[in-house]
């Protein structure tokens, strides 16, 4: 049935958010490399947009562009072929007739796994791990992975570039890792897909709290992963973790865009779905023994979730898997979230002096969140010209506006003594 | 098939103190466990006399020593065979390079 161009553009645009990264994945093997890939792909959206008005949307879009690119890829070897018979092939001719039958089929594999571990391999650095996830498995544009990291579009598109250069050249292999390889490498993926959340959830810098568009691709990564390997306690965790910490997203500033705390937070506005299924993974997560970072995270995220107000927070509980984590996972940013908690249930002074016992960790140093913390417990014990001094260097220290309104507010309201 | 360099880069001083010989020794004999284990993959590989015996020659300028003075200098290399990076890397983790690491490099093909 011929379609409008507006339901054909808006068909496109959707299949292009939800299907981009299962259709470059199914394309790259056919291809032989991830540019050319790309370039297939790209061509099989543009011809969707003409082919679609005429014929009609397809009923399965993903299989049809995935296709449209590997027929478009296999033309293209055939073409290579012709014209450079000198040149070593980049994919056998076996896997070329192997694809060409598939190409005909209904059934395509899901290669996405391949292609995330492909992206997160060790040997590119964290910056180029996240920047080819969000390009080749989310579909964001150079511009947009730019605009995410707050870096130019040049500067991406070099990066980008120098990534693809390597895998291409030191011949980073496109395939799932062997069992015995794979939990190091899922715990790569896993901290691409944590990052990508964690930099959208406080941007490091600039004017929002939130960037809203990072979340999303960062819960739909997490998603894409839960669904490739559903009884992975940590892809499990992390899931959990992403779905509870943002099921209070609109709660987290006011009206006029200021922070506001866990404390403040107007919980009959956090999102009860997310809740709900969040909960519900962690307790498979916690499962298993000992439980991982992840599951820890969430069960954490948990308590605060069950909490009906922040006065019947268990901190204990809390405290208690800190303490669990900093034996998973000993960090000293972990070692300062369980100080806080230590004085949320044993009252500010031992609060004081959990966080003054990590002044020293040389990891710490330049980290905005300790001296506000103790100058948050200062404040509380009454040692006003202390707190002044601790809201301070936090403030010194903080980029993001939203945060440093907040300490700001909060170094205003002090006593002048 | 790709071909890989592993470069080893490691601490000279242990292998010129007083403990010398012994580590040597030891470093000699993890090397051959290595060339037994991986023999197939292996290409060619020496070690290299340390960085004091090395000659510079800089816009025709022949001086003696390395570029810089680094703590961690190229000692020995392996030319290997392997079908991609993870088939490399696993080679290049068992070369033993107790005072330093190794750094691995695909050699760079050129079209005819």
């Amino acid at each position: 049935m011929p379609r409008t161009q507006t339901e054909v553009a808006a068909a496109v645009a959707e299949a292009h958010r939800r299907e981009w990264g299962f259709v470059l994945a199914a394309t790259v093997r056919v291809a032989g490399n991830i540019d050319r890939a790309e370039e297939c792909v790209q061509d099989a959206y543009a011809q969707a947009l003409q082919q679609w008005e005429a014929r009609g949307i397809p009923a399965k879009p993903g299989a049809w562009l995935t296709t449209v690119a590997r027929r478009r890829a296999l033309d293209l070897h055939r073409r290579d072929a012709t014209a450079q018979r000198a040149l070593p092939k980049l994919v056998p001719d076996e896997l070329v007739a192997d694809v060409a039958e598939a190409v005909g089929g209904d059934e395509i594999p899901d290669e996405r796994l391949r292609l995330i571990c492909t992206c997160c391999h060790p040997a590119l650095a964290v910056e180029a791990q996240l920047a080819l996830t969000l390009r080749l498995l989310c579909g964001l544009s150079t511009a947009e992975v730019a605009r995410a990291f707050l870096v130019s579009e040049p500067t991406m598109a070099a990066r980008l570039t120098r990534a693809k250069q390597k895998i291409a050249a030191a011949k980073i292999p496109y395939r799932v890792p062997p069992a015995d390889e794979l939990p190091e490498r899922l715990a790569a993926v896993l901290g691409v897909v944590h990052l990508v959340f964690t930099t959208g959830h406080t941007a490091p810098v600039g004017a929002d709290l939130v960037r809203r568009d990072l979340v999303e691709r960062a819960l739909e990564l997490a998603r894409m992963l839960r669904a490739l390997l559903p009884s992975h306690p940590d892809v499990a965790g992390l899931l959990a973790l992403i779905l509870l910490t943002d099921a209070r997203r609109n709660t987290r500033v006011d009206r006029t865009g200021r922070l506001l705390l866990l404390e403040e937070q107007d919980r009959s506005q956090w999102n009860q779905s997310e809740i709900r299924e969040g909960l519900l993974l962690v307790r498979e997560a916690s499962d298993h023994r000992p439980p991982g970072r992840y599951a820890l995270q969430a069960a954490i995220a948990a308590v605060h979730a069950a909490a009906p107000t922040w006065a019947d927070t268990d901190w204990e509980e809390v405290v208690e898997l800190y303490d669990q984590l900093c034996a998973v996972w000993p960090s000293p940013v972990v070692a300062l979230n369980r100080a806080v908690a230590v004085g949320m249930a044993r009252g500010p002074a031992a609060g004081l002096a959990a966080v003054d016992a990590l002044a020293a960790e040389p990891e710490l140093a330049g980290y905005r969140y300790l001296p506000a913390a103790r100058a948050d417990f200062l404040r509380r014990v009454g040692r006003a010209d202390d707190a002044r001094a601790a809201y301070l260097d936090a403030i010194a220290l903080t980029d993001n506006a939203v945060e440093r309104d907040f300490l700001e507010s909060r170094l205003r309201s002090l006593p002048t003594g | 098939m790709s071909q890989y360099l592993i470069l080893i880069y490691e601490d000279e001083a242990p292998f010129e103190g007083p403990g010398a010989a012994e580590v040597h020794a030891e470093v000699y004999a993890a090397h051959m466990k290595f060339g037994e284990n991986n023999g197939p993959k292996l290409v060619g590989g020496n070690a290299l006399q340390p960085t004091a015996t090395a000659t510079t020659i800089r816009d025709g300028v022949v001086t003696d020593g390395p570029f810089g003075e680094t703590k961690e200098a190229l000692g020995g290399y392996y030319l290997i065979e392997a079908a991609d990076l993870d088939e490399a890397i696993s080679i290049a983790k068992q070369v033993p390079a107790k005072y330093g690491a190794v750094e691995l490099r695909p050699i760079m093909v050129f079209d005819s």
